[in-house]
C-alpha cells in the first residue's frame, strides 16, 4: 500500500472545506448570524453608563463616609482605610446573604460589580452556592471561582505596572 | 419494512398512544405567570422543603410523576417504562427520581426538548407493542440550571435582554396503549442543527433554525400545511427566537402565521416579570403543553396541535472552549 505524500495528505484534510456543501453551510451560517445581529435588541448603553455611574458613585460615597468616621475618631488616612474596606466587604457579604445584592446588581450593573462590595459578593455568592458540597472540596475550593481570576490578573497587572515604573525611573 | 415511518424523519402511530394522566408542578415565579391556574401544583417557594436545589428538583419530578400516575387511575406497578430527563450532569434528577419510583427506567437527554423527545419515544414503545403504559417526565429548576450552566445564584449579574429564565417545575404524562383521551398521532425526530450562534445568553437564536428544520421536515413528510393545526407550539425560543423562527419558516415557504406560539413566551408575563426573552428549561415546554395546552384541548378550544420542543445542546465546557451551540427540535402532534 502506498503511503500518501505530505502534500496529498494536506490536500485530503483540506477537502471538506472546499466542497460545495461546506461552502453552502458557511454561507447559511453567515446569513443567519447577520439576521440574528439585526434582530437582537440593542442594550441601552447610555442608560447603563448613567446608572452605573450614579450607583457606583453612591457606593463609593458611602465608603468615603465610613472612612470619614474613622478619620474623625482619630485614625490617619492610611490606618482608616483598612477598617473602611472591612466594613464595605461586610456590607457586601451581608447584602448577598440576604439576597439583596444580586437584585441591586440587576439594576446597577457595573455600579454594583466594580466596587469592593461587588468583589465581596462574588466570593460570598460562590461560597453560598457550593456549601452543600462540603467545607473543603465545596466551599473551600469553589469560593474563588469568580474572584480567583480577578486576583490572578490583578496581581499580574500590578507586577506589570511596577515593572514599567521601574524602567521609567532608570 | 418500516411501515410506520413516513418520509425522512416522521413516525405515524397506527395505534396512537393515549394520554391517560397528566401531572404538572411549578415554582412561585411560574405561579405568578398568566398560566398559573392550569398547573396542578404551584409551590410557594423554590426549596420545596429540601436542603439543596438539586434535591428540590428531584422532588418536583417525583411529585409530577405521582400526580400523573394518580390521575391515570392505574397502579404504579402496571407501568412498563419510565422515560425521563433533565438538564443536570448525568441527568441526576431523572435517575434519582427513578430510584424512588422503581419503574424500569430509560434516561434521555434532549435539553429542553426532552418532553417531546420522551413522548415520541414512549409512543414508539407503545405502538411497537413493547408496553401498555409508559410514564414520561422531565424537570428543570432555576437554581440548579444557573449553577450548572451559568453563575452562582446570588452573583452580581445584569441579565441581557436575550437571556432566558429557567422554569422551575416538572411535567409528567402517563401514556397508554388504549383508552380515552387526547392521542399522540405523529412524531418527527429532529436533526441537530448549528448555524454558528455562540452566545449562551441567546439560546433562542441558537435553537430557532433547528425548530424550523423540524417544522419543514414534518410538513414535507406528512404533507400537512401548517394551518391544519390549531396551534404550532415551539418549546422555549423566547420572543427573539420566535421572531427568527417564523421568519426562517416564512423564507422557506412555510408561513406559520398567527398559529404560532412559544411556551417560553406564554408561561411568564414578559412585560412585568423580569425574564429577558422568555422562559427556558425542560419544564417549560412540559408544563405549558401538558398543563395549559392539554387543558385548552379539554375545554374544546383546540383540537389538533403541533409541539416542537427545542433544546440547546451545549455544555459549559463547549462554550468555554469557544464552540458554537447546536440546537435540536423534536415534534409531536397531539389531537383529540
Amino acid at each position: 500500500m502506498q503511503v500518501p505524500s505530505e502534500k496529498a495528505r494536506k490536500q485530503m484534510t483540506k477537502m471538506p472545506e472546499t466542497t460545495q456543501a461546506a461552502q453552502e453551510t458557511k454561507r447559511r451560517q453567515e446569513v443567519y448570524q447577520q439576521l440574528v445581529a439585526e434582530r437582537k435588541p440593542k442594550p441601552p448603553y447610555l442608560r447603563h453608563f448613567l446608572v452605573a455611574f450614579v450607583t457606583g458613585g453612591a457606593v463609593c460615597a458611602l465608603g468615603q463616609f465610613v472612612l470619614g468616621i474613622f478619620i474623625g475618631r482619630g485614625l490617619d488616612i492610611n490606618a482608616a482605610s483598612a477598617p473602611t474596606l472591612a466594613i464595605m466587604i461586610l456590607l457586601g457579604i451581608v447584602l448577598t446573604a440576604l439576597g439583596i445584592y444580586d437584585e441591586f446588581a440587576e439594576f446597577a450593573g457595573a455600579g454594583a460589580a466594580v466596587p469592593i462590595t461587588g468583589f465581596a459578593n462574588t466570593i460570598a455568592a460562590s461560597a453560598m452556592d457550593f456549601k452543600h458540597e462540603g467545607w473543603v472540596l465545596g466551599m473551600g475550593a469553589k469560593m474563588f471561582i469568580i474572584a480567583g481570576p480577578v486576583i490572578v490578573y490583578g496581581i499580574l497587572s500590578g507586577v506589570f505596572a511596577a515593572f514599567i515604573k521601574y524602567i521609567t525611573r532608570l | 419494512m418500516a411501515s410506520k415511518k413516513i418520509g425522512k424523519a416522521t413516525v405515524k402511530f397506527t395505534n396512537p398512544p393515549i394520554i391517560a394522566g397528566i401531572g404538572t408542578i411549578v415554582g412561585p415565579m411560574e405561579g405568578r405567570g398568566p398560566l398559573a391556574r392550569d398547573f396542578d401544583v404551584v409551590l410557594p417557594d423554590m426549596a420545596f422543603g429540601e436542603k439543596t436545589a438539586e434535591r428540590s428538583e428531584r422532588k418536583l419530578l417525583e411529585q409530577a410523576a405521582q400526580i400523573a400516575i394518580e390521575r391515570s387511575g392505574i397502579d404504579k406497578d402496571m407501568i412498563d417504562y419510565y422515560i425521563a430527563g433533565d438538564l443536570l450532569n448525568q441527568i441526576i434528577s431523572a435517575s434519582f427520581s427513578a430510584r424512588q419510583l422503581a419503574i424500569p427506567f430509560i434516561g434521555v437527554y434532549g435539553a429542553c426538548s426532552t418532553c417531546a423527545m420522551g413522548t415520541a419515544f414512549g409512543g414508539m414503545i407503545l405502538d411497537g407493542g413493547f408496553a401498555d403504559y409508559v410514564l414520561v417526565a422531565c424537570s428543570s429548576h432555576y437554581q440548579t440550571a444557573e449553577r450548572q450552566f451559568r453563575y452562582p445564584i446570588e452573583l452580581n449579574i445584569q441579565h441581557k435582554a436575550t437571556s432566558q429564565y429557567t422554569v422551575t417545575g416538572a411535567g409528567a404524562l402517563v401514556l397508554a396503549s388504549s383508552g380515552n383521551g387526547p392521542r399522540v398521532t405523529w412524531a418527527t425526530t429532529g436533526r441537530v442543527i448549528d448555524l454558528g450562534v455562540k452566545d449562551p445568553y441567546n439560546l433562542g437564536a441558537a435553537m430557532a433554525p433547528a425548530a424550523c428544520d423540524t417544522l419543514l421536515r414534518h410538513v414535507a413528510d406528512t404533507g400537512f400545511s401548517p394551518d391544519v393545526y390549531d396551534l404550532i407550539l415551539t418549546g422555549d425560543l423566547g420572543s427573539l427566537g420566535s421572531e427568527l423562527f417564523t421568519e426562517l419558516a416564512k423564507d422557506a415557504g412555510c408561513d406559520v402565521g398567527s398559529n404560532h406560539k412559544d411556551c417560553g413566551v406564554m408561561i411568564f408575563d414578559t412585560k412585568t416579570q423580569r425574564v429577558g426573552s422568555g422562559a427556558s428549561g425542560c419544564a417549560c415546554a412540559a408544563v405549558v403543553t401538558f398543563g395549559h395546552v392539554l387543558k385548552e384541548m379539554e375545554r374544546g378550544n383546540l383540537k389538533k396541535i403541533l409541539l416542537i420542543a427545542t433544546g440547546a445542546l451545549l455544555s459549559p465546557l463547549t462554550f468555554q472552549q469557544g464552540e458554537s451551540i447546536p440546537g435540536v427540535g423534536h415534534a409531536i402532534v397531539i389531537e383529540l
